[in-house]
């Protein structure tokens, strides 16, 4: 097993839960839950492999994933932020929504092949040892791209006057309203914000770190690795990258445990019995599992925790009682 | 002087049939917008539907078919209508359906009890108990995780849901295999549970229908769930929980010991459904026995707005959606409907918090009050 | 009433005829208001009069159907808060908005255009910290809210519209969450900045501090205006309450004096932490007898919370809670119900009811496990039905019927309505929080009637509220918190409001000792309801 190799893999695949993630983070920052990444990923990933089959051009498929997932949101938001709906189910809803429409629309895509966003490998950076070969070697476009969203999603959360409004409106959206603010139009603006990563994780996928479209297995539960991320992050983009990439190397890890005949000198019990492998198969969402009661006991020790308006509705009370 | 839409916070109640009315409209509109998605990739929406119809209910061999496929859509639909009211969102029906399917069949596979000389009910019997077990102790998991602490139960019962196929998958693929394939061997008639068709020599138009003893769970189970919620202290705690779970806190009651309870009863139901299919229909434990139950069960909850009762019947429809939507091109179609039903009964639950009226404007902008009504003064 | 007096100033503001409407209720009828140049003018009236809306209209949260605005003897049209702040005006709210994990810059800056960008917390630190001083205001902007203290966050609030450039400040009941030299404190503060020509309007439902701090007075009633922009001269207490409420007297409380009874609650060197981990309660010692109601007084976030909650089992502590000899200290609220206590929250929406539930699921919240209302495991809705139209008809509950839901009712409604729930379980003990804070005057005459009858019957009542007054006349003896300690303990007769305020900011500590059972106490009928 090369470690270099699984780094690399990790990386990559992460990348794919970081956007959809930090997307969330920004959505849930502002008081909204969006459970509907997952549907929001494989509308992403079906308009995205659609549109770069029909035109030819990648970065079309790219604009047309992130306008899928907006979109969608939209509906989402409509429902949550002016009708006032529960969000949990709303979500599901998109969930099944987003998946539907992707199924529906995505017949017959299955086995073409399609433009995709190029690898690249940077000149001077990829010369560095080991870290060189692991992010700037053969590493997607979108990798990159993964790359400066980090310290940008950061900075503009915590450092800018636009990320402070976005933080009052979901801790506290009545503070906000009386100084100005416009919580609804905010709220709407991140949902779509989350909304449009979610459609770019889903392109992603399709048309540029795993190419190919094979129906409801294209995120085979990303979307929802993703929104426990965001809890596991405790909300900061920096630690969702972190642990997307961990969960991406702890893929690769894991297909390739199922390779050699020994392991660590002892013989490798995937090898002899394949069907052992169901279990291997399980690891990602046991972590997840695992990494969520990690992540709120975490957040009770600390004394952090969500923002404090997320999941409510907010409405312009009558006050004066 | 023109028209406008006014939106206004109800302060009545809402008229009694707003409900029943909302989700009718939903499933209609639903009809409409997946037609006009249809029309777009090139199919023939009409076609279709009309299809719908005669594959459902053309003959007594599809409604037996729809029936049968209702069952574990109603069991499902039950238990996730009991967690729903106590605001518990169980998404994992599906993996305690498994579960269920899994414990079941232990009795079959290991074999729990000699299966020559073990009388057929209790055979039967047992695989129920063991059916319910499995999905009870799979609905444990995320209810003790969110009841102590507070861990969202959409994600942990999701990723269970994969957990739970790969599980069975492990013993389906591996040792129970029927040489090799993705399924184990055919189970003895004694675990077959008894179905019309079996009483096809005493009468003839039974033959070929696979109607099923699962249903008579289903109906029971519908009447067992009403008297909870609606007739039982059990019930009236679990109501107050949902609707406001400090109250019931202040109250006295335990919250921690009742999502666990809720969670597990409605694993239990989950897990039944299971046994059914896997005793009633399929007749061996294999890789595929649920086709997105658990999701279904959402909508159906959802739509029948948790009501035990309306769920027998909006499992029947999607039944109908199911077995009709086996044989349509495109196939994501069945999906796609129940999708945009979700979206629109929840989308119309506004209603039910707002009015909506057209009303006339006078050149101030100010709403013309038509003379019966007498403004309010403030209390 | 109102005196109409010719000025030649323009006026700072001016609102005339302003109507605002919500869905069955009409908030403000025709109101007028003005407001001169550096004077402070109060508007008064009793909760749920339309004070706070008004002000919500000139803050621009909500456009009037009908009426005009002039700020500086201009019209004015506000379509957010933005342009109410830009034109000047400011307002401390009564509940404080404040984002608690952010600090005390981040909270000032939020809404405004500058900075544009980038966040560089620093430069306006100072900026902050030049501005308090210059009004004399204490406070680090480099804390973040939950840090501080309430009187500190409302110092906080002031520096937000002051930062803003108000000229025009309205204060929403700004003493309700001060101690008695806090007030005082804040009203001098005020008095400075009208001398310097900032115009203030003051909210407030209490007749006397009005009298203390306002040149004029407007008074709201039912949404209507009974007085504009009077003085205060010559005008007499019966006046000003006969503007108010209709009657020449706010309230008619029947105290007789009778002797207190058994001892039915004792708290022994009770500790605990509040959901902080920090300490709440340091070693209370308390005791309660039949008969009497003891009134817990202090600032808000002294303890009192902590207080109830361990009596009522919803909080962990260490010590002794004896209720009639039983400890219930960290048993369930289960165990404490059982025991004989009812408890009347200070959440009546959050904590007291169940909104989207009808009256008589309500009503059953403690008694849907045992006859009449339950035999084995069925609950009997209909023998419930008959016990809610009992109730509502004993306590005048205002609703349509019994299967209304909850949160349809008023204030004062869903609050009789949770003590006709909790004093039909012939309570042993009653602990009731701000049983009164937000209701209309006959709401919280009924309240209060009904807390006395308790008493009369024989009753131990456990009160906290954060109106003074109202404590002051309801309660036999008084205990006066501060940081978690019971710092006195005085009989009514003693107590006057200067000492407790005094032991309320920690001043002045008195003798917080639980008085001896006294042999010559007469027993006054010991059933106390049953």
């Amino acid at each position: 097993m090369n470690f270099t190799v699984i780094f690399h893999a990790g990386i990559a695949t992460g990348t794919i839960l970081l956007i959809a993630a930090i997307g969330e983070i920004f959505a849930e920052r502002s008081g909204i839950q969006n459970l509907g990444i997952e549907g929001m990923m494989l509308l992403g990933a079906m308009a995205g492999f659609k549109i770069a089959y029909v035109t030819g051009n990648a970065w079309l498929g790219l604009l047309a994933a992130i306008l899928a997932g907006g979109l969608l949101s939209l509906l989402h938001g409509l429902v949550t932020i002016s009708f006032q709906a529960d969000q949990t189910v709303s979500g599901l809803s998109l969930t099944f929504l987003g998946t539907g429409v992707a199924l529906v629309l995505g017949e017959g895509l299955t086995g073409l092949t399609t433009a995709t966003i190029p690898n690249l490998t940077v000149p001077l950076l990829s010369q560095v040892p080991y870290l060189g070969q692991i992010f700037f070697t053969d590493q997607n476009l979108l990798t990159y791209f993964g790359y400066l969203l980090i310290p940008i999603a950061w900075l503009f959360i915590f450092k800018t006057k636009p990320g402070l409004h976005l933080r009052a409106v979901g801790e506290k959206p009545d503070a906000a309203d009386t100084l100005g603010v416009n919580v609804y139009r905010l709220r709407y603006l991140y949902t779509f914000v989350g909304g449009c990563f979610a459609g770019l994780a889903g392109a992603a996928i399709s048309i540029a770190i795993s190419p190919g479209w094979y129906s409801y297995l294209t995120t085979s539960g990303q979307g929802w690795i993703a929104v426990a991320l965001v809890i596991f992050a405790q909300w900061n983009p920096t630690r969702a990258a972190l642990g997307g990439y961990l969960f991406g190397m702890l893929r690769r890890l894991l297909l390739d445990l199922q390779g050699p005949a020994m392991l660590l000198g002892l013989k490798n019990p995937f090898f002899y019995d394949h069907n052992l492998v169901f279990f291997l198969q399980m690891a990602p969402y046991l972590l997840t599992i695992i990494a969520l009661v990690w992540g709120s006991s975490a957040a009770r020790r600390k004394r952090l925790g969500a923002p404090a308006a997320l999941g409510e509705p907010y409405v312009r009370g009558e006050r004066g009682l | 002087m023109g028209l406008r839409i006014d939106v206004q916070k109800r302060t009545e109640d809402y008229p009694k049939w707003l409900p029943a009315a909302t989700s009718i409209g939903a499933v209609l509109l639903a009809f409409v917008f997946s037609g006009l998605i249809l029309l777009s990739v090139g199919a023939d929406p009409i076609r279709i539907y009309s299809f719908f119809w005669t594959a459902s209910f053309g003959s007594w061999g599809a409604v037996s078919d729809v029936i049968v496929k209702a069952t574990p859509l109603l069991l499902i639909g039950l238990a996730c209508a009991f967690a729903f009211k106590m605001k518990l969102w169980n998404i994992g029906a599906e993996g305690q359906f498994y579960m269920g399917a899994f414990f079941a069949s232990m009795v079959i596979l290991l074999p729990m009890v000699d299966l020559q000389t073990t009388p057929k009910f209790l055979v039967l019997g047992l695989m129920m108990l063991m059916g319910m077990l499995g999905g009870a102790l799979y609905g444990f998991i995320p209810g003790i995780l969110r009841a102590k602490y507070n861990i969202n139960e959409v994600i942990t019962t999701l990723m269970l849901n994969y957990i739970a196929v790969f599980w069975n998958n492990y013993w389906i693929f591996g040792k129970y295999s029927d040489a090799g394939f993705q399924m184990t061997k055919m189970f003895p008639k004694i675990a077959w549970l008894p179905r019309l068709s079996d009483f096809a020599k005493q009468y003839k138009s039974f033959s070929g229908i696979t109607l099923h003893v699962g249903v008579i769970f289903g109906l029971v189970a519908a009447v067992i769930v009403w008297l909870i919620l609606y007739k039982s202290r059990w019930g009236y705690k679990i109501t107050l929980i949902g609707d406001n779970p400090k109250a019931a806190k202040y109250a006295g009651l335990n919250i921690t010991r009742n999502i666990v309870l809720v969670f597990m009863f409605s694993g239990a139901l989950a897990g039944l459904a299971g046994m059914a299919e896997v005793t009633g229909v399929v007749h061996r434990l294999q890789e595929r026995i649920s086709t997105n139950y658990g999701f279904s069960g959402v909508i159906i909850a959802w739509l029948a707005k948790l009501n035990p009762f309306a769920v027998i019947l909006v499992s029947v429809l999607f039944g109908a959606l199911i077995v009709a939507g086996r044989e349509i091109q495109p196939s994501g179609v069945s999906f796609l409907i129940q999708g945009i039903i979700l979206f629109l009964v929840i989308s119309s639950d506004v209603l039910l918090k707002y009015t909506i009226r057209v009303v006339r404007t006078n050149k101030d902008g100010e709403i013309v009050q038509p003379k019966a009504t007498v403004v309010e003064e403030a209390k | 009433m109102t005196i109409q007096e010719t000025t030649n100033e323009t006026l700072a503001v001016e609102m005339k005829d302003v109507t605002l409407r919500f869905p069955g209720v009409l908030a403000n009828d025709h109101v007028n208001l003005t407001l001169r140049k550096g004077e402070i003018h109060a508007l008064l009236g009793e909760n749920g009069a339309g004070k706070s809306t008004l002000m919500n209209v000139l803050m621009g949260l909500y456009k009037p159907n009908s009426g005009t605005i002039m700020v500086n003897g201009k019209h004015v049209t506000f379509n957010s808060p933005k342009d109410a702040i830009a034109s000047g005006i400011g307002m401390v709210h009564q509940h404080f908005m404040l984002v608690p994990n952010q600090t005390v810059t981040e909270n000032i800056l939020i809404g405004l255009d500058e900075p544009k960008f980038v966040l560089n917390l620093k430069k306006y630190d100072q900026k902050v910290r030049e501005l308090a001083e210059q009004f004399g205001i204490k406070i680090d902007p480099t804390a973040q809210i939950w840090q501080l203290s309430v009187g500190e966050q409302q110092r906080v609030e002031i520096l937000k519209i002051l930062y803003r450039g108000a000229q025009i400040l309205i204060m929403d009941e700004p003493t309700a969450v001060l101690a008695p030299q806090e007030a005082t404190e804040l009203i001098e503060t005020l008095r400075g900045m009208a001398k310097q020509g900032k115009s203030i309007i003051f909210i407030s439902h209490k007749l006397n501090e009005v009298r203390a701090v306002a040149d004029r007075l407007t008074i709201l009633r039912k949404g209507r205006a009974t007085a504009e922009g009077i003085s205060l001269e010559g005008i007499t207490r019966e006046a000003l309450a006969s503007l108010m409420v209709g009657r020449e007297v706010i309230f008619n409380l029947q105290k007789k004096d009778q002797a207190a009874g058994e001892v039915v609650l004792e708290l022994q060197e009770v500790c605990a932490v509040n959901n902080k981990n920090l300490p709440a309660l340091r070693k209370v010692n308390l005791c309660l007898k039949q008969g009497e109601i003891l009134g817990i007084a202090g600032v808000a976030g002294n303890g009192q919370s902590e207080l109830v909650e361990v009596i009522t089992g919803l909080r962990e502590c260490t010590g002794c809670i004896l209720l009639e000899g039983k400890n219930i200290a960290n048993k369930s609220p289960q165990a404490s119900i059982s025991a004989g206590l009812a408890h009347i929250p200070e959440d009546r929406i959050g904590v007291g009811s169940a909104p989207n539930l009808s009256l008589t699921k309500n009503v059953i919240m403690k008694s849907y496990d045992h006859a009449p209302i339950s035999n084995s495991w069925r609950v009997d809705y209909t023998a419930a039905g008959v016990q809610a139209q009992e109730l509502k008809n004993l306590y005048k509950i205002q609703a349509p019927n019994i299967e209304t839901q909850a949160r349809k009712l008023s204030g004062g409604n869903l609050q009789k309505l949770i003590l006709a729930r909790e004093l039909s379980s012939k309570p042993r003990l009653i602990v009731a929080m701000q049983p009164t804070r937000g209701l209309d005057v006959g709401a919280i005459e009924a309240v209060l009637d009904l807390l006395l009858e308790e008493r009369s019957k024989g009753g131990a009542i456990l009160l906290v509220s954060e109106d003074l007054e109202e404590l002051l006349s309801l309660s036999d003896r008084v205990a006066v918190m501060y940081e978690g300690e019971i710092v006195g303990v005085m009989d009514q007769k003693e107590a006057d409001i200067n000492t407790i305020g005094l032991m309320m900011i920690g001043s002045l500590r008195g003798e917080p000792t639980c008085p001896p059972e006294d042999a010559a106490t007469t027993n006054i009928n010991k059933q106390g309801g049953e």
